[in-house]
C-alpha cells in the first residue's frame, strides 16, 4: 500500500503528471492552478521526469504547444483555471476534433467580471460542450486517482480523447488534506507507456496531413462520428475504474451514490461540496429521514441512462449548481439531470439551488435547508420556486 | 464519387495518403477564367511563379497552358504577365460568356 500524506490538490495532480511522464507540457500560469504547472516543473528540474515544458505567452498558445505535441505523437498534459480555460476555448474543440488525448488539470474557478480567483465551476461549464471527457474530484485523492486514471482514458485506442480533471479551485487546490499515493512502481505499472493508436505527424514513415478543412460534404459526418466515440466513454471509465480499484482499494464509476439505495430525498452535486454533504446525510439518516446524494464524477459525456436508473425512486431531488446559465435558464447540471429524468414514468419532484459562486462558502446549514424543503416536497408539499439561489444576502 | 458514411470516416480527420489535393478539383470556384493568348507569351514564366495554385502547366521549362481542374480564376497571372510590347499573354475573361 501507498503512505498516507498531507497534499493540497494542485500537489495531487502535480504527482499524478510526474507518474505520467509526459512527453510535452505545454502550460501558461493562472491561479489557482499555478502550483500545479510550478510543482511539476521542480520536477522537470530534478530530473524526475524527462518532459519538456513549453511556457507558453498565452493560455491560447500553451493550448496549441499541447495540440501541435500531441498530434506529434507524444504524451502531453498541462493545467489550467478561469480565463486560462476560456482563452483556450477555440483550442479545446481542435484537440478534440483532431482526437488527440491531452490531459489537463483545471483548477474550477469562477469567471470575470467581477474578477475573482476563488473556487466555482463556470469555467469547467462553459467548456462541458468542446468534445473532452470531463471528470470532477470531490478531493486531493480524487484529484491524484482521477488525473492517474485520464491518461489510461483519454489514451485508450477505442477513444483518443482529450480529458479535462476539475478539483475545486482553493478549496481543493489550496488546502492540505490526507491522501494517499499509491507506489511509485505500482501508479506507474498503471499509467503505462504512451502508445501512439493514431497515425502521428512524426511518423515520418507514414506521412499524415492533420487539420483540413471539411466542409459540407463531411463535417456532418464527423461529428455524428464524434457524438458516437463519446458513447464509448462510458464503458472505459468504468473499466478503468474497476482496475484502478484492484491497486489502490478506491472505487470509481461514472458517479458516486451515498446512501442513495432506498432514499426518498436526495442532493446531487458536484466536487467538494459532495463531502459536505455527505456529513449532512448522515446527520438527517440518523435522524430517521432517507437522504442520499448523487455525485456526478464524469461530467462528459453525461451517463444520462444511469442517472436515471440511480435516481428514479428518489420522491424529490434538488440539484445543486456552482455555476449558473445566464439566459433566465436553470443551472447547467440541473438541465442535465432534468433531461435524464424526463424519460421515466413517474418522474421525482426536482429544483434547482444556485450555490457557492466566486468561492463562496458552502456549509452544512445550505444542505439542511435544502434537504427540508425536500422533505416537504416528498410528502406533496408545492414547489415555491424551481431555481433558487442559496446562501446569498436579499 | 460516392462519399463514406460517419463509419468509414478516419478519426481525426486525419488524411493518410499523400498529395491527396490532387482529388479535391477546385476548378469550380472560379468566375473567371485566364487565357492564354500563345503569340504574346515571352516565356518568361512570371505566371507559373506567381500562381498561388499549381495552375500553370509547363513542359520542358515552358508555359504551354492552363490547368482549368485548379485554377480558381484568382487573376494574379493575367496581372503579373508583361506579354509582348504592352499586349498581356493572359487576360481574364467571365465565365460562362
Ligand atoms: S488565375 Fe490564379 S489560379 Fe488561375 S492560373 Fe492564374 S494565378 Fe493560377
Ligand atoms: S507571365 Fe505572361 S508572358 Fe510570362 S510566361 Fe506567363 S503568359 Fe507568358
Amino acid at each position: 500500500m501507498g503512505k498516507k500524506i498531507g497534499i493540497t490538490g494542485n500537489e495531487a495532480i502535480a504527482n499524478a503528471m510526474r507518474i505520467a511522464n509526459p512527453d510535452v507540457c505545454g502550460a501558461f500560469p493562472i491561479t489557482p492552478a499555478t502550483e500545479i504547472m510550478q510543482r511539476f516543473c521542480t520536477f522537470v528540474s530534478n530530473g524526475e521526469v524527462k518532459t519538456e515544458t513549453v511556457l507558453a505567452e498565452s493560455e491560447h498558445s500553451a493550448m496549441s504547444a499541447c495540440i501541435g505535441a500531441s498530434a506529434a505523437g507524444g504524451r502531453v498534459a498541462t493545467a489550467t483555471a478561469a480565463q486560462g480555460l476560456a482563452l483556450m476555448w477555440e483550442m479545446l474543440f481542435i484537440a478534440s476534433g483532431l482526437r488527440l488525448p491531452i490531459v489537463m488539470g483545471v483548477a474550477n474557478r469562477a469567471l470575470s467580471a467581477p474578477l475573482n480567483i476563488h473556487g466555482d465551476h463556470s469555467d469547467g461549464m462553459g467548456a462541458r460542450d468542446c468534445g473532452w471527457i470531463h471528470l470532477y474530484c470531490e478531493d486531493a485523492q480524487e484529484g491524484y486517482d482521477n488525473m492517474l486514471q485520464a491518461f489510461r482514458i483519454g489514451e485508450h485506442k477505442d477513444l483518443r480523447l482529450p480529458v479535462m480533471v476539475g478539483i475545486d479551485g482553493f478549496i481543493t487546490s489550496h488546502s492540505i488534506q490526507t491522501a494517499e499515493y499509491l507506489d511509485d512502481d505500482v501508479a506507474r505499472k498503471f499509467v503505462g507507456e504512451y502508445q501512439q493508436t493514431l497515425p502521428a505527424l512524426l511518423d515520418i514513415k507514414n506521412p499524415v496531413s492533420m487539420g483540413a478543412l471539411i466542409l459540407t460534404d463531411y463535417y456532418h459526418e464527423y461529428r455524428k462520428a464524434h457524438e458516437q466515440v463519446m458513447m464509448r466513454v462510458f464503458k472505459v471509465v468504468e473499466d478503468i475504474g474497476k482496475e484502478f480499484e484492484k491497486i489502490s482499494g478506491r472505487p470509481y464509476g461514472l458517479f458516486e451514490s451515498y446512501r442513495l439505495e432506498d432514499a426518498e430525498v436526495a442532493i446531487v452535486v458536484m466536487s467538494s461540496a459532495a463531502g459536505t454533504t455527505k456529513e449532512v446525510v448522515d446527520e438527517y439518516r440518523a435522524k430517521g429521514i432517507k437522504a442520499g446524494l448523487l455525485k456526478p464524477r464524469l461530467y462528459r459525456p453525461f451517463p444520462y441512462t444511469q442517472i436515471a436508473e440511480a435516481l428514479k425512486h428518489v420522491k424529490a431531488i434538488a440539484v445543486l449548481d456552482r455555476a449558473d446559465c445566464w439566459g433566465g435558464s436553470y443551472g447547467p447540471l440541473f438541465t442535465d439531470i432534468t433531461g435524464a429524468l424526463y424519460g421515466l414514468d413517474k418522474k421525482p419532484v426536482l429544483i434547482n439551488k444556485i450555490y457557492g459562486l466566486g468561492g463562496r462558502d458552502y456549509m452544512p446549514d445550505q444542505a439542511e435547508y435544502t434537504f427540508n424543503e425536500l422533505i416537504d416536497l416528498a410528502k406533496g408539499g408545492k414547489v415555491k420556486a424551481v431555481k433558487e439561489y442559496i446562501g446569498v444576502r436579499e | 464519387m460516392k462519399l463514406k458514411t460517419w463509419k468509414e470516416l478516419p478519426a481525426g480527420a486525419v488524411i493518410t495518403e499523400p498529395g491527396s489535393a490532387r482529388n479535391f478539383k477546385t476548378g469550380s470556384w472560379r468566375s473567371y477564367r485566364p487565357r492564354w493568348i500563345e503569340e504574346n507569351c515571352i516565356q518568361c514564366l512570371f505566371c507559373w511563379v506567381y500562381c498561388p495554385d499549381m495552375s500553370i502547366v509547363t513542359k520542358e521549362g515552358k508555359m504551354t497552358g492552363i490547368d482549368y481542374d485548379f485554377c480558381k480564376g484568382c487573376g494574379i497571372c493575367a496581372l503579373e504577365c508583361p506579354g509582348k510590347k504592352g499586349q498581356k499573354a493572359l487576360v481574364m475573361e467571365e465565365e460562362g460568356k
